[in-house]
């Protein structure tokens, strides 16, 4: 049993289910972010643990106990929204002590509340402010120091950056790290940008069609996606995914696939258990830092290997060229180091490091290996 | 930004801009005409007006007629003057905006962030409230009040206009509760604020706006009210209205012209007040900054 217990829980609208049976299990001072794109059931699970939205059937408990009978404000949780949801007749004092004024804190422990958390958030001078007069970014903050000052069990954050400009919205995500890093409080976050997922939580639910597709830590869902929605969704650029054919040789693996230019393009694949698999059609997936030029291939790799491909198209990202080919039908990104010198419609030797591909079934969608 | 801005100005030139004004000065003129002779009228002694010249100005200023209207002129069989009609219509339109207004704001908050199964057959009955002729429920409201007890008293016209009023205040403020956020509804909900709490401290301070349209409409609606007030007042519970037509239509012998002008200017003033006051505080944007805009 952990701090934030998710058990079997369901949500339906009538006939229509948006959450099937879930279980996810928080461990008091973690950080779960739930990532998917819209409409995958992410915001109805958070609204769920926060008592906006029945629980159809299942229970949700914190430290063990059972809430699905609870009015938000009982579950000791604060929220943080996607619109911030500041009063706007309020300045920026008394949206921050709302809360505590509702649960009957008396004003001077409010105001001394109230105080301690604008100096945490660095929004001391803003107190006397109205919503209004406050720019998204301190909207943000006074939004986060309404949901500090309760002190709540759980923290839940429903898409909290996703209204901040770019710039401000990589500040915000370090801010926040920070803030659980110095608090330690438990905190559910909903996201469907999966760089704020993996660069803040302990642990990510990657969810699409109202299914938890994959529980685990970042680098979990990242190296290890348990099948080709994670795959795909979780990195960017994402992962490169295209159809392969097994062939068996010498008692090792092979993943064969055609290349753009004619013939073929042959990986050795790590596991020489797959050599049973004599002619099984795969789905390959290599991440694009896993295709390298030669020189900057993974030099504690044992499995590199070389594919001579045609080059389609360079796109130079500053940092690192990104190499676009074809395997196997379909575009495949390779991340090239800057001063590589690669020209469009050249052949070029690809460094393939198998170690970190992976093998998915192209019925099921599932993991192979 | 100054710049583009007089670029998309229309440009007029001296003689469309003349033209323009004058169109504009004629129509003022003949929408202040009426006013302009009630105002001079009821300012005059009755010989003046007798003598012609409705337009002209008063030769004696006078403000005898005012007195009259107010406090001695026969209304029906007595000669109480408006005084204690208006009293009656003050006593009745207050609470009647007051009840309806709340009301009103209530129902919206309900309709808009606690909805239930069946709210929109309910709006839709409400709407369909508002476009009941009046004429139509003059009996079966006549008897309703029999029932009550409530005939021929200040709080049966009180009911009345509240029954009335109900579904365009619902209208109004449904509808602007419909843009207000939900999130901060459930904000409210997280932090620990039941149902009262929230429009009491979340949703009413920001209904400044709606909550003023709502009163302007409420308060000229029932105020020049004539039809209820004549079916089902009784002479102790007229308001001004009822009371005006009797001031004019009742007066034996000399038709005293100044005192009736000025009795339908003194009918007048109260919604006359109302824009002048309540419209000032019609101001817009109350809302923003609540959420990213």
């Amino acid at each position: 049993m952990g701090f934030l217990d998710i058990k079997n829980a369901t949500k339906s609208y009538g006939t229509v289910k948006v959450l099937h049976e879930t279980d996810i299990s928080v461990e008091e001072g973690e950080f779960l972010v739930l990532v998917g794109p819209s409409g995958c059931g992410k915001s109805t699970l958070l609204n769920m643990i926060a008592g906006l939205e029945e629980v159809t059937s299942g229970e949700i408990a914190i430290r063990g106990n059972r809430m699905n009978e609870v009015r938000p404000a009982d579950r000791n949780i604060a929220m943080v929204f996607q619109s911030y949801a500041l009063y706007p007749n309020m300045n920026v004092a008394q949206n921050i002590a709302f809360g505590l004024e509702m649960h009957g804190v008396v004003k001077a422990e409010r105001d001394k509340a109230v105080q301690g958390v604008a100096e945490l958030l660095q929004i001391t001078q803003l107190l006397d402010r109205k919503p209004g007069q406050l720019s998204g970014g301190q909207r943000q903050r006074v939004a986060m120091g309404r949901a500090l000052v309760r002190d709540p069990d759980v923290f839940l954050f429903d898409e909290p950056l996703s209204n901040l400009d770019a710039k401000l919205r990589v500040d915000m995500r370090t801010e926040i790290k920070k803030l659980h890093q110095k608090l330690g409080r438990t905190i559910v976050y909903v996201t469907h940008d999966q760089i704020e997922a993996l660069t803040l939580s302990t642990r990510i639910a990657v969810m699409f069609g109202g299914y938890v597709q994959q529980l685990g830590t970042p680098k979990e869902i990242y190296d290890n996606p348990a099948n080709m929605f994670v795959a795909g969704f979780m990195g960017s650029p994402s992962m490169n995914l295209f159809p392969a054919k097994l062939s068996a040789a010498d008692g090792k693996a092979f993943a064969n696939f055609a290349l753009a230019e004619g013939g073929t393009g042959s990986l050795a694949v790590p596991d020489p258990a797959l050599a049973r698999h004599d002619g099984r059609d795969i789905i390959l997936g290599i991440r694009p830092e896993a295709i390298t030029d030669p020189d900057g291939a993974d030099r504690n790799s044992k499995d590199i290997h070389h594919v001579e491909a045609r080059v389609e198209i360079t796109e130079p990202a500053g940092s690192d060229t990104f190499v676009v080919t074809e395997f196997g039908g379909k575009e495949v990104t390779g991340r090239f180091r800057a001063d590589v010198d690669v020209k469009p419609a050249k052949v070029q030797t690809f460094a393939v490091n198998m170690e970190k591909a992976v093998l998915f079934d192209p019925v099921t969608e599932e993991r192979v290996v | 930004m100054a710049l583009a801005s007089t670029d998309t100005v229309i440009r007029t030139g001296r003689t469309s801009r003349f033209i323009i004004y004058t169109v504009l000065i004629v129509f003022c003129i003949y929408y202040l005409l009426p006013l302009y002779v009630m105002l001079v009228n009821s300012l005059k002694p009755l010989d003046e007006i007798r003598g012609g010249g409705m337009l002209s100005l008063p030769q004696e200023w006078t403000l005898a007629p005012w007195g009259s209207a107010w406090s001695t002129a026969q209304i029906g069989v007595e000669a109480t003057g408006l005084r204690p009609y208006f009293l009656n219509s003050l006593l009745m339109v207050v609470p009647a905006v007051a009840i309806s207004t709340m009301l009103g704001a209530l129902n919206g908050y309900v309709l808009t962030k606690w909805r239930f199964r069946g709210d929109t057959i309910i709006f839709g009955l409400m709407l369909f409230g508002c476009f009941i002729p009046f004429q139509m429920v003059l009996i079966p409201m006549a008897r309703m009040l029999g029932l009550m007890g409530l005939a021929g008293t200040v709080p049966g016209l009180i009911f009345v206009h509240l029954v009335y009023g109900i579904g365009f205040s619902t209208l109004y403020f449904r509808n602007y509760y419909a843009q207000f956020p939900d999130e901060l509804v459930r904000a409210a909900m997280i932090d620990g604020a039941g149902f009262f709490r929230i429009f009491q401290r979340i949703m009413l301070p920001s209904s400044g706006p709606i909550a003023v349209v709502c009163i302007i409409w409420q308060f000229t609606n029932i105020w020049n009210d004539f039809l209820f007030g004549a079916s089902f007042a009784d002479f102790d519970s007229q308001p001004m209205t009822v009371a005006l037509n009797n001031l004019v239509s009742s007066s034996t012998g000399v038709k005293e012209y100044n005192v009736h002008f000025a009795g339908a200017i003194m009918a007048a003033l109260p919604t006359l007040l109302v824009y002048v006051v309540a419209g000032r505080f019609f101001v817009r944007g109350l809302m923003a900054g609540s959420v990213k805009g």
